[in-house]
């Protein structure tokens, strides 16, 4: 990056750092931080959506809808997360392809499935061969930050689907002896009484989330912890900076990072707890 | 560049849907660039190594446009089953087991016997004792046949960590990659026992089903050992290495 790191090996020390630190793959690695940042902030309104979709379904009084609000959030949460992230996006990308194959090769005139082979034609492909790697990289990402949703989706749309359900019932008819519609009761009593409910079991899911970000990386998407460990290995005499096993170095970084991340995590839901229990005569409020 | 000015006469009786197959195609490499010098990510964050000095000149010659891709080695064979890159060129011995699954072009790089490490001073008892070994590796299915235990880790780093922090006795693998290590760890690090001759040369995997892409290669391979240019390569990457093609 500077002009005086042409030859690493005559450096002083200050000087070697400053270069070592400034190398294209740690620039890369500074980068990656902004990747977990994105992943949360994509995915934590998808995860509300889905947990609300998912809540609601679990309490409609239509047999068919409740079943599928059951079935995604018992399924879901029963598979480990990692047999999931290898599945979901993999089979996500499949659908679309083929989708996208259908629609576009209607001349084609082999099957998709050869042996284990997965071949649609080029034009179908997603993203297309020829475009730059980093669309290919955005595209990762984003199929990654839906699985994420769908997972966690399903766990929060369990708390919250409790959170609804904690909401004192007599409240509730009293809205209804008001006169309030059932719709008039949900969003004016139900809901907003919900969150105080809520938010110790969603703070968790989230604490959850950010470290469950390095499973990015079997999806292909290169993310803090895989810098770590890829700056941090033994760089022999091949590297331009050779250096012994400094994971420990890197990690200690992380540490330091996903603590800080944690403490600031935890005041913002402290101070959206006072927030959102004030006037309530319920779990934190005051009565 | 385009698969058709390449495939020419016979080998373009291809029908409309092929030739449509053919248009604008972008060749995507896989690697694992954790093996130096194999593949490895240099200090600029770009995939880097003999296998990328190889597959750029193959690219070269074959008139195809390639882009470097890089993936974990343990899902590496799955995620080019599912088309999410082309070939695998990854140090990746030709075995019959992973040859059920992909294909492999010719080998680009001669078998090259495995070595096992160990802390220095250790006896060479130390490979009949615990031994790391990178997972779905022809060095970890060998250690699983001998009387030593197996320590599988996903990556090549971790198994060398492992000996030094005294989780494994000894580690197994390819002698080109555990050498630089030795040499770089200022004699804490030796070889212990006889190196063994496992697995065949190295090649390209390809998807079975892109028998296309796999004789493009497999000419390319043969044109770059005709003219001494493989074996040029090999030279520069492997310590001076020489290789008879």
């Amino acid at each position: 990056m500077f002009d005086f790191c042409t030859d690493p090996n005559a450096l002083e020390s200050f000087s070697w750092w400053s270069c070592y630190l400034t190398t294209g793959k740690h620039i890369n690695f500074y980068i990656s931080f902004f990747v977990v940042f994105a992943l949360l902030i994509v995915t934590v309104p998808l995860i509300l959506i889905f947990a609300f979709a998912g809540a609601l379904l679990r309490q409609s009084k239509i047999l068919p809808l409740r079943w599928i609000g059951v079935i995604y959030t018992s399924m879901v949460r029963g598979v480990p997360d990692i047999i999931f992230f290898l599945f979901v996006p993999i089979a996500l990308d499949q659908g679309i392809e083929y989708l996208r194959h259908k629609a576009k090769c209607s001349d084609w005139t082999e099957t998709i499935r050869q042996g284990n082979d997965f071949v649609v034609c080029q034009a179908a492909k997603m993203p297309v061969g020829s475009s730059a790697q980093w669309i290919h990289e955005t595209y990762g990402f984003f199929l990654a930050a839906f699985a994420f949703s769908i997972v966690f989706g399903a766990f929060a749309a369990n708390t919250i689907y409790g959170a609804l359900n904690s909401v004192p019932n007599a409240q509730l008819e009293t809205g209804s002896a008001y006169g309030m519609t059932q719709r008039q009761v949900f969003m004016r009593i139900q809901l907003p009484q919900m969150w105080t409910y809520a938010l110790p079991g969603l703070s968790n899911l989230w604490m959850i989330l950010v470290k469950a970000t390095p499973l990015l990386f079997l999806l292909g998407v290169e993310d803090i912890v895989y810098y770590a460990k890829e700056l941090g290995g033994t760089k022999t005499a091949r590297f331009t900076y050779p250096h012994a096993d400094w994971r420990l170095g890197y990690f200690i970084v992380l540490l330091i990072f996903y603590l800080g991340l944690s403490w600031v995590s935890e005041k913002f839901f402290d101070h959206l707890t006072s927030k959102v229990s004030k006037g309530q005569a319920t779990l934190s409020g005051s009565s | 560049m385009t698969f058709n000015k390449l495939l020419t006469g016979a080998a373009l009786i291809a029908t409309f849907a092929t030739s449509a197959v053919a248009e604008n195609k972008t060749i995507r490499m896989g690697t694992e660039g954790a093996y130096a010098p194999y593949n490895f990510i240099n200090d600029s964050g770009e995939v880097d190594g003999f296998e990328k000095d190889v597959g750029d000149e193959l690219c070269k010659r074959a008139n195809l446009t390639c882009t470097w891709v890089v993936n974990e080695w343990d899902t590496i064979i799955p995620n080019l089953i599912s088309s999410n890159y082309d070939t695998i060129i990854a140090g990746m011995s030709i075995t019959d087991e992973r040859d059920e699954v992909i294909d492999f072009t010719a080998e680009y790089f001669p078998a090259d016997p495995s070595t096992y490490v160990a802390l220095a001073g250790a006896s060479d008892d130390a490979i009949n004792g615990i031994v790391a070994a990178q997972t779905s590796t022809i060095q970890a299915a060998h250690v699983a046949g001998t009387s030593a235990t197996v320590v599988e880790f996903a990556t090549p780093e971790e198994t060398v960590a492992a000996v030094r922090n005294g989780e494994a006795d000894a580690v197994l693998a390819d002698a080109a990659y555990l050498s630089d290590i030795v040499k770089a760890s200022n004699g804490a690090l030796a070889f212990v026992g006889k190196p063994v001759a496992i697995g065949g040369g190295i090649g390209m995997g390809i998807r079975e089903s892109d028998g296309e892409l796999k004789a493009t290669m497999n000419k390319a391979i043969a044109s770059m050992k005709a003219d001494g240019s493989l074996a040029k390569l090999i030279a520069k990457w492997f310590d001076g290495r020489s290789v008879e093609y």
